[in-house]
């Protein structure tokens, strides 16, 4: 059931990726955009492209160069892809709610490991880039793949680093408890009544309220999770592997057909995964700011439910809905964030990528870790 | 599941396959592949036998999964410096075969 | 036979034709690291089996996600295209392998004998990272810290290992 929505979510998203993509850049390059693709002159704002690039990358030939390592060749985008998509397992799209004593969860798969699942499945993806550069034969393929897997190692390292906060602060790798512990408010300057002692002022603890999201607890951790993931999924301004004007296409320059469209695909499956990512650890994941679930659940049952006569069934539904809407919403916001900053910054130059990584952010992230356990600590959450 | 006996002996299989390969290999790098398959089949003798003593309901032992993560590290390590080593004779000799690397042999 | 029994055999069974797939694997450097990450994560899901989720996960990020990926790298940036080192005449080598081969054969049907009891069930929270980490920052605490010096020392030699001239 639940992996079956799930299906449709991701299968309808990727394509549509492309299409938001492309309006993005012509959105901030000051053009129109992909607008050319039409069926009897209907052209639903570009939104026939992903389909005519279907057809053009199914009907392409699938080329092999000669002295390449045919087995390897072959499998490489498959590597790439496959990580992707099962990605998306353990990422929680809505609540637990009851149905006249049936539990619906919706998540596929919830280990008590989530995370490091994620990172598992993470480490897996270099695979694909690695080998596709190796096995094509091709200077800048192997270049391109070099790059790939300095890249991808090191910004692995602080990426896991740049969460522990979060482990720390919510005491879970489990994703659907990450969410549902940010499904609440925090007093912004509590800290300080336990810190100090005393009491401040009624309308600093009653105003200076937030929603318990992992960007207002450890905001340090998100700037760097976004930017390791960002170089994870070598799109620019991390696309040193593939950048075009050093080294043609990097790791698939030979790939031709629907193979590359894998590479291109996985590409965008993972910026869903991001946002999926991002959106659970530090965005409150399906929680509707202010507004937790129980709150939902009860006013909806007891007031207007009780009013029309539905019972606890509808008031789930509903909360259900609220929850996978406003999960979508965020999805789609970071989404756009991602595009925003791929079609904004520059791209780095090799050793930036590698300074921003071991010197920068790594320090950091570890000062980051420090500063959260002893915080945590302190203030006995 | 299965017996103890057959993890036991997947790991006595594994561990030889890392030596046969160790020995009978000329590439450093693979004879470095076949040192980590050794320290993996330890590994899972490790988690074998920490499975079959896992421990009290309450306070479950986990002596043998600390082990292995000190193995993993140990392992990680090995590969960093024996990589190093590797790059810089490859560079001397150019050539990553150990039977050229003889200064030293008596 | 029950599935998890099932799934460790043809685990089991990867693990070792991946194994010998490298090790026998004379022509190309990295299609031997390939086997090798198969292996790897057979040994990942064997762990799984056994109940030993984080070292599971680790296994897999550590062996598959680091390790196999370095030497990929290495291989990559040496170019070793090909690897035609023919295995020499070590007669005390092969003797001694040879050894160990008989040994571990005949020692593998009498494993399969039957000499330990059945294993056990697990108790609630074996293999989780709660038990695993008190284990390590209570029991072997001293154990973390002398690795991690290790870690720190093998840093430091990797570094002065791969650069050029030392100044």
């Amino acid at each position: 059931m639940t992996a079956v929505i799930l299906g449709v979510v991701v299968g309808a998203f990727a394509p549509v990726i492309t299409w938001i993509e492309r309006k993005q850049s012509a959105v901030m390059q000051d053009r129109i955009g992909a607008n050319r693709a039409d069926i009897g002159g209907i052209t639903i704002l570009g939104l026939l492209h992903p389909l005519a690039d279907v057809i053009k990358l199914l009907s392409k030939e699938d080329v092999v160069p000669t002295g390449a390592n045919r087995v390897l060749h072959l499998i490489a985008p498959v590597i790439a892809a496959v990580p992707a998509i099962i990605a998306y397992g353990v990422i929680p799209f809505g609540s637990t709610y009851v149905f006249g004593g049936e539990t619906i969860s919706l998540v596929v798969a919830n280990p008590d490991w989530g995370f490091l699942y994620i990172f598992v499945i993470g480490s897996i993806a270099t695979y694909g880039t690695v080998i596709a550069g190796w096995a094509s034969n091709n200077n800048w393929s192997l270049l391109g793949s070099l790059r790939a897997s300095a890249q991808m190692i090191s910004y692995e390292v602080t990426m896991g680093l740049s969460v522990v906060g979060c482990f720390l602060v919510y005491e879970t790798l489990k994703l659907t408890d990450m969410a549902m512990a940010q499904d609440t408010t925090f007093r912004v300057f509590g800290f300080v009544e336990v810190l100090f002692g005393g009491e401040l002022p009624w309308w600093v603890s009653q105003f200076a309220v937030l929603p318990q999201w992992g960007i207002f607890l450890q905001p340090l951790g998100f700037l760097m999770f976004l930017t390791c993931i960002m170089a994870e999924n070598k799109r620019p301004p991390f696309d040193l592997p593939e950048s075009e004007s050093e080294l043609v296409a990097g790791y698939f320059t030979e790939y031709s057909g629907m193979r590359f469209g894998l590479f291109f695909m996985s590409e965008f499956i993972e910026v869903v995964v991001i946002a999926g990512l991002i959106t659970t650890v530090f965005l409150g994941g399906w929680a509707v700011p202010f507004l937790s679930q129980e709150w939902i659940v009860d006013r909806v049952g007891n007031g207007f439910g009780a009013f029309a006569g539905f019972g606890d069934g509808f008031a789930n539904g509903f909360c259900m809905l609220v929850h996978f809407a406003t999960f979508l919403v965020k999805v789609v916001a970071v989404i756009w964030l991602q595009m925003a900053l791929r079609w904004t910054l520059p791209r780095f130059r090799y050793d930036q990528v590698m300074d921003l990584c071991w010197k920068v952010m790594l320090p950091l992230s570890l000062v980051n870790i420090f500063v959260t356990a002893a915080l945590v600590l302190l203030l006995g959450e | 599941m299965v017996p103890i006996e057959h993890v036991i002996a997947l790991s006595a299989a594994l561990f030889t396959i890392g030596v046969g390969g160790v020995l009978i290999r000329r590439n450093l790098i693979v004879i470095l592949m076949s040192i980590e398959l050794m320290l993996n089949a330890a590994n899972v003798a490790l988690i074998g036998f920490n499975r079959m003593w896992p421990g009290i309901e309450g306070a479950p032992r986990m002596d043998g999964q600390v082990f292995v993560l000190m193995v993993i590290t140990v392992a990680a390590c090995e590969v960093a410096v024996g990589l190093g080593i590797l790059i810089s004779m490859f560079r001397n000799r150019d050539s990553v075969n150990i039977d050229e690397v003889n200064l030293l042999k008596w | 036979m029950e599935i998890s029994a099932v799934l460790f055999y043809v685990f089991a069974g990867l693990a070792v034709i991946s194994a010998l797939a490298m090790v026998l694997n004379v022509r190309n450097t990295v299609a031997a690291a390939m086997s090798l990450v198969v292996t790897m994560v057979s040994i990942g899901g064997i762990f799984v089996l056994l109940d030993a989720y984080l070292v599971a996960a680790l296994q897999i990020m550590v062996y598959g996600g680091a390790i196999v990926v370095l030497f990929l790298f290495v291989v990559m940036l040496l170019n070793l295209r090909t690897d035609d080192f023919p295995p020499v005449g070590l007669r005390l080598a092969k003797l001694g392998g040879g050894l160990l081969v008989v040994v571990v054969v005949s020692a593998i049907p009498r494993l399969l004998g039957g000499v330990f009891p059945e294993i056990p069930a697990a108790p609630t929270g074996y293999g989780g990272y709660r038990a695993l980490g008190i284990a390590l920052y209570t029991d072997y605490v001293l154990l973390v810290e002398m690795v991690s010096l290790l870690l720190l020392a093998a840093i430091v030699g990797a570094l002065i290992l791969a650069k050029r001239k030392i100044d």
